[in-house]
C-alpha cells in the first residue's frame, strides 16, 4: 500500500490558489525529490500537507489510507508524518530537550519519565555529534542557520516519522554542511521511512539516493523522473524545463 | 490534573465541589462580622484587639485621611467599588485558633483547608509557614533554630502587643504612611492580620519563610499588613501566596506591605495572588533600601478583578540595588494595572525591572512604570524591560512607563515589546505532535520562565501549571 496518496490537490492561500491540482504517491521507503523555482508552490505543498492553518487545502489525499486532510495538525505528526522547516520558529524560554519530550509523548502515545527520555535523545545527539548543552537552549532560541537545521534533523530522529518532508534542507548550509546533514540523515533513516525533499539545487542528491525526482512549476509537477533527470536540471537550468514543456 | 488545584484557583468548572459560603460559616463561624466601613467599627476593631492608644489614634487618624481623599481616577475603573458592602473585620468563634503544631489546627479547619485544596507547598515547608484564615492568624509554626536566631516572626496583631516599640518604630510612618494613597488610609484604620518579621543584625535565616492568605467570606475586606525589618547584613526571604475561592459579592484587598532593608541586608519578597476575579486588589508595597543593601520582589498577580500594584523601592543609601521581577495575567474581564517604582535617591544605587504579562479573552494588562533618579545621585544605573503577549484581538496590552532622571550621568535601559503569539509559533509546536492548547500554554511558560525560575521549585510547578488551567479554552 502507499504511504501517501495525494490526488488532485489545490491549495489556497487566502484565495489564491498557489497548488493547482497535484497527484503524487510515495510508497514506504521511497525517496523523493522535488524540485523547482522560487513561488513554483513547493514549499506551500509540504506545508499544506503538515496542516499549516494559512492555507486550504482541497483535494484527495490519503496517508495510509485515511483522510489526511480531515486531521489537525497534531493528529497529522502523531499518525507519522514529519515536516522539517525551512525557517524553524522559536520558542523562547522551552528547552528543546523539554519541547521534544513532549513530542515524542504525543508522537508515541506513552508517558515517559525524563530520564528515559534523555536516554534516548542522547543517543540520537550522539549520533549527530551534537553537545549535550545543545538540547538545554531554547528551541531554535539565538540558534545559528546551520544549528536550527541541525536542531530539526534531531526531532526527525527523536520521533521517528514514517515521511520525513524535509523544506529546503539546503537554503542557507554551505556544500559541507549540507554534505553532513545528509549523511545523517542517511544514517538515521529506517529503511521503511519516506522522505520528500523539496529543494532548489540537485547536489543533496549526492549524499542521498532519490527513488524519484520530480519538477514542480506554477503549481503543478510538470517532469518526473530518476536522479537523472535533476541532474540535468542542475546542468542546463531551469530554462531547459521551461522551453520544453 | 489535580482536582483540588482547580478549587483552589476557583476555576468556574471546578466550583461544583468547593465549599459553599454556608458551609464555610458552618466551619468557622464568627463573632463579629459588619457589613460597611465605618468608624464604630473601627472603635470595635481597636476594643477587640486591645490596643494600645497609640494604635487605636493612628486608625482613627487613618480613617479621616481615608475619608478625605478620594477615590483615584487615573488608572483602572474603580466606580463599581461599593464601600458600603465590604466587612471590615471578621474574627473566628474561638479565640485560641493560633497554634503552634499542624497537630493543634483543628480538624475542621484542616477539612477546609483540604476542601479548598491548598497546594503542596503549604504541607511541606509547614515548619516555615503560617497561613491567615480570614482576620485572625488562623495557623503558625516556626522553626525552632528561627526563634533561636533571634528572628521575631509572628502575626501583626500579636506583634504590636508583644513588640510593642519595634512596631511603633515602623508601622506606618517612614515607609507607608496613611497619607500615601486613599487605599492605604483604608488600610491603617482596618488593618487586621498579617505577620510581623524581625530578623536581627547579620543573621541569615536559612529558609524561605512562607505565608497564604486567604479570603473565605463574601464582601469580606481583607486588609492585613505586614512589616518586614532585616537589619544591618541580615538577610531573608518572604512567600505569600493568596487564594480565595469564587464569590458573587465584589470583595477587596487592601493589604499594605512595609520592608526595611538596612546596610547591607538582602531581602526578597515573593508574592503570588490568584483570587477570584470578584476580588478589587488595591495595595500598597514599599521598601526602603539603605546603604549596599538589596531588595528583590518577585511577584505573579493572576487573579482578581482590577488588580493596582507596583511594589515600590526607595533606594536610600549609597550602593542599593532592587530587583523588581513580575508577571501579569488578565483573561475575561480583568484589568491588571501593574508595574513597579524606583526611586534612586542616593549615589551607585542600581535597579533591575523585569515584567512580563499575559493578556487574552478580551483581557488588560497595563505595565505603569516610576524611575526616578535624584539630582546629585551620581553612578545611577537601571535597566527596564517589559514584554507583553496578547493572545487574540479583543485583549490589550500598553505600557506607561514614566522616568524622571535627574541626574546627568544616569545610565537608563528601557525596552519594552508586545508581541502576539503568532499562528506560525503554535503550528510549529503543533507539527510534532503537541495539541493546540498545550502549544499555547507551552508559549506561555516559555515566556515567563525567566520569572519562574527564580520561585521556589512548588512555587514554579504551581504557577506553571496555573498557567496551563488560565490558556485552557483560549484557542479559537
Amino acid at each position: 500500500m502507499s504511504l501517501l496518496e495525494i490526488n488532485g490537490l489545490k491549495v489556497f492561500a487566502d484565495e489564491k490558489e498557489i497548488v493547482k491540482g497535484l497527484s503524487l504517491t510515495v510508497k514506504p521507503g521511497e525517496v523523493h525529490v522535488i524540485m523547482g523555482q522560487n513561488g513554483s508552490g513547493k514549499s506551500t505543498l509540504l506545508n499544506a500537507l503538515a496542516g499549516h492553518p494559512k492555507y486550504r487545502a482541497e483535494g484527495d489525499v490519503k496517508f495510509e489510507g485515511k483522510d489526511l486532510l480531515a486531521i489537525k495538525p497534531h493528529e497529522r505528526a502523531r499518525a507519522g508524518m514529519f515536516l522539517a522547516f525551512q525557517h524553524p520558529n522559536e520558542v523562547s524560554g522551552v528547552s528543546l530537550s523539554n519541547f521534544l519530550r513532549r513530542a515524542y509523548v504525543a508522537r508515541f502515545n506513552k508517558e515517559i519519565s525524563v530520564a528515559e527520555f534523555e536516554k534516548i535523545m542522547r543517543e540520537k545527539m550522539q549520533l549527530l555529534g551534537m553537545e549535550k548543552s545543545f538540547a538545554e537552549r531554547g528551541v531554535n532560541e539565538g540558534f545559528s542557520g546551520g544549528e536550527k537545521k541541525r536542531s530539526e534533523i534531531l526531532q526527525l530522529a527523536v520521533l521517528e516519522p514514517k515521511l520525513a518532508m524535509l523544506d529546503e534542507l539546503d537554503s542557507g548550509l554551505d556544500v559541507d554542511a549540507l554534505g553532513k546533514i545528509a549523511e545523517t540523515i542517511a544514517l538515521i533513516r529506517k529503511p521503511e521511512t519516506s522522505i520528500i525533499i523539496v529543494t532548489h539545487y540537485a547536489r543533496i542528491l549526492k549524499n542521498l539516493k532519490a527513488d524519484h525526482v520530480h519538477v514542480m512549476r506554477d503549481g503543478k509537477i510538470i517532469a518526473s523522473g530518476d536522479e537523472r533527470l535533476a541532474h540535468k536540471l542542475e546542468e542546463t537550468g531551469y530554462s531547459w524545463i521551461n522551453s520544453s514543456v | 490534573m489535580d482536582a483540588n488545584v482547580g478549587k483552589l484557583y476557583g476555576r468556574d468548572a471546578e466550583l461544583r465541589d468547593a465549599p459553599t459560603t454556608e458551609e464555610l460559616k458552618a466551619t468557622v463561624g464568627s463573632t463579629a462580622e459588619h457589613v460597611g466601613l465605618t468608624i464604630d467599627i473601627v472603635k470595635e476593631i481597636s476594643d477587640f484587639k486591645n490596643e494600645p492608644d497609640w494604635m487605636r489614634e493612628h486608625r482613627l487618624k487613618s480613617f479621616k485621611i481615608f475619608e478625605s481623599k478620594p477615590v483615584p481616577t487615573w488608572g483602572p475603573d474603580l466606580s463599581h467599588l461599593d464601600f458600603n458592602q465590604i466587612v471590615g473585620f471578621v474574627r473566628p468563634k474561638g479565640k485560641e485558633y493560633k497554634a503552634n503544631t499542624w497537630d493543634e489546627v483543628p480538624t475542621e479547619i484542616k477539612d477546609t483547608f483540604e476542601k479548598l485544596g491548598i497546594p503542596e507547598a503549604e504541607r511541606k515547608f509547614l515548619a516555615g509557614v503560617g497561613a491567615q484564615y480570614d482576620s485572625e492568624v488562623l495557623y503558625k509554626s516556626l522553626r525552632k533554630n528561627i526563634s533561636e536566631l533571634g528572628v521575631i516572626y509572628t502575626d501583626m496583631d500579636s506583634a504590636v502587643r508583644e513588640y510593642p516599640e519595634l512596631v511603633q518604630k515602623y508601622f506606618m510612618n517612614r515607609c507607608v504612611p496613611a497619607t500615601d494613597n486613599k487605599f492605604a488610609a483604608l488600610h491603617g484604620a482596618f488593618w487586621s492580620g498579617g505577620s510581623f518579621l524581625y530578623v536581627p543584625k547579620d543573621v541569615v535565616v536559612p529558609m524561605p519563610l512562607q505565608i497564604y492568605f486567604m479570603m473565605n467570606y463574601p464582601g469580606f475586606g481583607q486588609f492585613e499588613h505586614t512589616l518586614i525589618v532585616a537589619e544591618e547584613g541580615a538577610q531573608v526571604q518572604y512567600i505569600e501566596g493568596c487564594s480565595a475561592p469564587h464569590y458573587t459579592k465584589d470583595s477587596m484587598h487592601a493589604a499594605v506591605v512595609e520592608i526595611f532593608a538596612h546596610k547591607g541586608s538582602r531581602v526578597r519578597y515573593t508574592s503570588i495572588q490568584n483570587w477570584s476575579k470578584n476580588v478589587y486588589n488595591l495595595n500598597t508595597k514599599r521598601a526602603l533600601v539603605y546603604d549596599n543593601a538589596v531588595m528583590e520582589w518577585v511577584g505573579g498577580t493572576l487573579g482578581s478583578g482590577v488588580t493596582m500594584l507596583y511594589p515600590c523601592s526607595m533606594l536610600l543609601g549609597k550602593g542599593a540595588r532592587a530587583e523588581h521581577l513580575s508577571i501579569a495575567l488578565a483573561g475575561e474581564g480583568q484589568v491588571k494595572d501593574t508595574g513597579a517604582k524606583v526611586f534612586h535617591m542616593a549615589p551607585d544605587t542600581s535597579s533591575k525591572i523585569v515584567s512580563k504579562s499575559i493578556c487574552k479573552k478580551g483581557g488588560t494588562v497595563r505595565y505603569r512604570g516610576m524611575l526616578m533618579v535624584g539630582a546629585g545621585c551620581t553612578g545611577v544605573k537601571s535597566n527596564v524591560r517589559c514584554d507583553s503577549i496578547i493572545s487574540d484581538s479583543d485583549s490589550k496590552a500598553e505600557t506607561i512607563p514614566v522616568m524622571d532622571i535627574r541626574s546627568k550621568d544616569a545610565v537608563i535601559g528601557h525596552e519594552a515589546s508586545v508581541g502576539r503569539i503568532s499562528e506560525e509559533q503554535l503550528f510549529y509546536l503543533m507539527s510534532r505532535g503537541i495539541d493546540a492548547e498545550e502549544a499555547l500554554a507551552l508559549v506561555v511558560r516559555g515566556f515567563i520562565e525567566p520569572i519562574v525560575k527564580e520561585l521556589p521549585l512548588e512555587y514554579a510547578v504551581e504557577m506553571n501549571r496555573l498557567i496551563e488551567m488560565e490558556m485552557e479554552g483560549s484557542v479559537g
